[in-house]
This record gives structure tokens, sequence and C-alpha cells, in this order.
């Protein structure tokens, strides 16, 4: 009854046809039936947003959904940022003001600022401080991570003109 | 860390949701929308259902409009719903203002308000919206339809009057009228946690005094509820900071606290105190509610 099912998982554009038990969640799907470990695996109870992940067009955490639930959905990682090795205004941001420290939660943090960033390109500063509050970094890095969203939402902006 | 076995199910249609609960309820089945609490109380396994069915393929729940005064917000709408104005006037600002406070962005875009309801936790503030502006559910099991009014639907700790075979369809809210004002404080120790007290005042002011004020308090007591001392404080008064402080006096004196080893009765009593008088500050500020 609560036996495997048969799932299948749109992942970075690819897809996996995957046969996992319910229980399992969309981040234990992703690291260890698709092999993408670049989703970091932190609290495992929605508190750390280290599993951010984005299911169609929503950052959301990986490890509060099942991964039953994604079928049919569009699951972007962290590996799907880049394209052909040339990385993104948000990744690029984090490389050029240090938002990268110990490196735990920054597959998260990319997550999580990419998504907003495409959601909501007319954010204010307040509102994206906020948000960004989401996700905890235990080196309490915070102002090198702000200031590198801040700066690739200020890439994007000029870009759009 | 990972959540106990269970069976799945996943209706596409109400009639088949309800169904499932009709026979699942009775072996532990339980209702499957945000997962925004339930995952995590299933990863602790403080929760441990041998049935899930997921109502999030179920057509129709998502469905948000403004109809004959009310604002309806079906099972499948999520906070994020609310980050713009759903509605013209005050409520939807008040709307707008509230979600901010819950939890942080990605859970947002999962956790659904009727979910919330549903969960009943203290400190969830769609409950205190629900609770303050004395808002209706509709519960829909293969037994019929039942209307509950929010005052009656929350009796205590996640605790509500929902039957175990019952589906929260549906809330509704009162749409509010133009020239109403609002305001809503809480106070938490870290940004998007759980607060431990929260206040929401909606009042409008006639004539220089305060008509049809509503004071709902949230994570004071195991339920929200209006808190009619504070309000009675309020009726026909003219705005002023004491008036405030008096009102966040009553609210304060008229509730029965949640204790924890790190809040105690008093400290609950004067932060309760505080987020009324914030609230109330909001309310009647020129730039807030209107």
């Amino acid at each position: 009854m609560s036996g495997p099912v048969d799932v299948t998982l749109t992942v970075n554009g690819r897809s996996y046809a995957l046969r996992l038990e319910p229980r399992r969640t969309l981040l234990d799907a992703i690291r260890e039936e698709c092999g993408l470990t670049g989703t970091h695996m932190g609290c495992e109870h929605g508190v750390c947003g280290a599993c951010t992940v984005i299911v169609d067009g929503d950052p959301v955490r990986a490890c509060l959904m099942f991964a039953v639930q994604a079928e049919g959905t569009l699951i972007r990682t962290v590996e799907g940022l880049a394209e052909r090795g040339v990385l993104t205004a948000v990744q690029r941001a984090f490389i050029a003001h240090h938002g990268v420290q110990c490196g735990f939660c920054t597959p998260g943090f990319l997550m999580l600022a990419t998504g907003i960033l495409e959601r909501e390109p007319d954010i204010g500063e307040e509102a994206l401080i906020d948000a960004l509050s989401s996700n905890l970094c235990r080196c309490t890095g915070y102002q090198n991570i702000v200031a590198a969203v801040k700066a690739a939402l200020a890439e994007m902006r000029e870009a759009r003109k | 860390m990972k959540p106990a076995p269970f069976t799945y199910h996943r209706p596409a249609r109400i009639e088949d949701a309800v169904g499932l609960l009709a026979e699942l309820a009775p072996q532990d089945g339980r209702v499957l929308a945000g997962g925004q609490s339930l995952v995590p109380i299933m990863a602790f396994r403080l929760a441990r259902p041998a049935h899930l069915v997921d109502i999030n393929a179920v057509t129709g729940l998502d469905r948000l409009e403004a109809r004959e005064g009310t604002l309806r917000i079906g099972a499948l709408v999520r906070h994020a719903r609310f980050h713009r104005p759903v509605v013209d006037g005050p409520l939807g600002a008040l709307l707008a203002a509230v979600v901010r406070h819950i939890a942080h962005y990605p859970i947002r875009q999962r956790g659904t308000f009727c979910g919330s309801l549903a969960h009943a936790d203290p400190a969830a503030e769609w409950g205190v919206v629900t609770a303050t502006l004395d808002g209706e559910l509709v519960a829909v099991s293969a037994r019929g339809e039942r209307r509950l009014a929010g005052r009656d639907f929350f009796r205590g700790a996640m605790e509500t009057a929902l039957l175990p075979d019952e589906l929260l369809a549906e809330a509704r809210l009162p749409i509010l009228a133009e020239g109403t004002r609002f305001g809503f404080a809480e106070f938490s120790r870290r940004a998007g946690d759980y607060a431990l007290a929260m206040a929401l005042a909606v009042l409008r002011v006639d004539g220089g005094m305060i008509a049809e004020p509503r004071i709902g308090l949230g994570s004071a007591e195991t339920a929200p509820r209006r808190i009619a001392p504070a309000e009675a404080v309020l009726r026909g008064q003219a705005p002023s900071e004491a008036l405030f402080r008096a009102a966040g006096a009553a609210a304060a004196a008229a509730i029965n606290p949640m204790i924890d080893p790190e809040t105690d009765a008093q400290y609950r009593r004067e932060l309760v105190s505080a987020m009324v008088f914030r609230a109330l500050t909001q309310a009647c500020t020129a730039s807030a509610g209107a």
C-alpha cells in the first residue's frame, strides 16, 4: 500500500523516471535518485532553506514537498543555473561580493534569490532583505549575500532598459 | 527526520477527495494541502498519518473571488496570492499587510490560507484575521456541506470544529467598507518565527470618534478570538495614545495567557498590551488602513 510508486520528475529540463516511496521528499529524490547533490540537505523541516529549489517558478523548500507531488512540474536546481559554463548574474554577483562563504547555504540562497528576482523584478530593498531572511547562513555573512543579490538585481534592471 | 510510511492519494475532484476522507479518516487519513506545517511535524514523527489525501490536484479549490459581500478563499489559495491586494479597499490592503508576517517567502508559495486555519496553530496570522472579522468557514464531507462561524471554529491549540472526514473547502471574509482602518502588530524573537503575541485592530473613525472597533489576538491564548473588553474601551471614544494604552491594558487583563518556560503569564500580557497599542496606533495614523 505504502510501497514504491512510479514518479517522473523534470529537473533542469531533463526527465527522470523514478520509483520511490511516497514519503520520500523532493529533496531526497533530487539528491539520491537524480544524483543532483548541489541541492543541500540541512534541517529537513523547512527552517534553514538550504534545499531551496524552484518549482514552476516558485522558490520552495524541497524538504517540505513529497517527490510524488512534483510530478508534472518544472523543477530547477542550482545545477540548472549556468548555461554551457556561463554563470548567471546572481552567481557572478555572489563571487564578486564574497556571498559564498563556507558554501553550504549557497545553493539554497542562489535559488531563493533567482526565484525572487525573476518573480519580483521591482522588489524594494526592505522587501528583498525580508525575503532573504528566509534562509539561514551559519557563517552569518548576510551582508555579503544581501550585497550580492542587490548587485544582481541592479544588473538585471540595467539589462531590461 | 524522515516521515513514516503512508499511502498517497491524489484525487482530481472534490467529490473524490471527500469520498476518500470518508473512507480513510477513520484509518488515520489526513488532508495534505500546502504541507508547510504537516510535513515538518511528519518529519519529526509527531504526526504519522497512515494515508494522505493530497488535494493539490483538485480542480476549483484555488478559486479566490469577491461575491455577495464576501471574499471567498478556496482551500488551495496560497499565502503568496495575498502579497498584492486581492480586492480593492481595506480588506485587500489588510490581507497584504498581514501576509508579510507569515513565515518566509518560500513557505508562502506553498502554504494555504485554509490549511493554516485547519491546522489551528495559536500563532497563525490568518486565524486572527478570521476571528477578528467574524469570517465563515465552509466544511465539506461526503455527508454534505456545513457552515461554521469563525468564533465557533477555533477550539484550542491545533483544535477546530472540523470533523476528521471534513475538508475545509473555503473561508469567507466580509468585504470591509471603504474608510475601515486597520493595524496589525506581532512580536517574534526572530524574523519569520512564530510570534509570541499578535494583535489586529479594525475600526472606523466617525466624526472623530471610534466606531465598530474590533480587536483580535493571536498567540496570546490557545485560540485566536476577539476581545470584547478592549473593544468596549474604544467604542465611541476619540483616538489617543492614552486610549490605546487603556485598550491594551483591557486586552491584557481579559486573556487567559498561554505559558511556556520562556514566556510567563505576565510577559505574555505585557506583549499583548504592547501589540494592541501598536495595532491601534497604526490603524489611526493617516497613512494606514485607508
